[in-house]
């Protein structure tokens, strides 16, 4: 399969996202643990890896808009629908549970694993619904 | 949507590859609308019907000429 421009833009952006996140996620790990940052050094470094998975977000967006082939830029909408309705609804569900006191405290930036997992639901429910054709 | 797209294509020798480069699409795209999977926005329903030289409405039938038996 041809991969467009859009995706392959997509694709870099999101690597680099990935890298970035990675080298902030260490770097405030090992800051944190060894009490090396305090006061709006540690927000900032603390936001840090939140600042690369949004990024994530915007490069998703990005190629929605950047996509000129409207039939895959369509399963992309799907997917996301899929992620955002998948990432919402278990941490509603995980919320009342929560304040019920029926499971323990997850923190907040799980939603965001669960929207990057929603995305391969949503890629399996186009498999079976508008599905991806080889034969020509 | 049902329609002639492949038979339009047939006719040429066009593979389904060679129709989405004239249309700048992604094969993927062409199977769809071939297969009725995907309906293709107006601009695209105009790049094809000029593609083969044709109405829209001679490439696509209506669905609903289509459900009153008009067709």
């Amino acid at each position: 399969m041809t991969v467009s421009p859009a995706l392959r833009s997509y694709n870099k952006r999101v690597l680099w996202l990935s890298l970035a996140y990675g080298v902030f996620l260490l770097t405030a790990v090992y800051g944190f643990k060894h009490h090396l940052v305090s006061g709006p050094v540690a927000i900032v470094l603390a936001l840090l890896p939140a600042l690369a998975i949004i990024g994530i977000f915007a490069a998703v967006g990005r190629y929605l808009v950047e996509e000129q082939d409207e039939y895959v830029r369509m399963l992309m909408v799907r997917q996301t629908l899929w992620a955002s309705g998948f990432a919402l609804s278990v941490a509603t569900a995980w919320g009342f549970l929560e304040s019920f006191d029926v499971v323990g405290h997850v923190e907040s930036y799980y939603i965001a694993i669960l929207w990057f997992g929603g995305l391969g639901l949503g890629s399996c429910m186009n498999r079976l619904t508008v599905g991806r054709p080889e034969a020509a | 949507m049902e329609n002639r797209l492949r038979v339009l294509r047939a006719e040429r020798s066009w593979s389904q590859q060679d129709l989405a480069e004239r249309l700048e699409v992604s094969r993927q795209s062409v199977n769809a609308i071939e297969t009725g999977k995907y309906d293709p926005s107006l601009p695209l329903a105009f790049r094809i019907a000029e593609l083969f030289d044709r109405t829209i409405e001679e490439i696509f039938t209506s669905p609903s000429r289509r459900s009153s038996g008009a067709i």
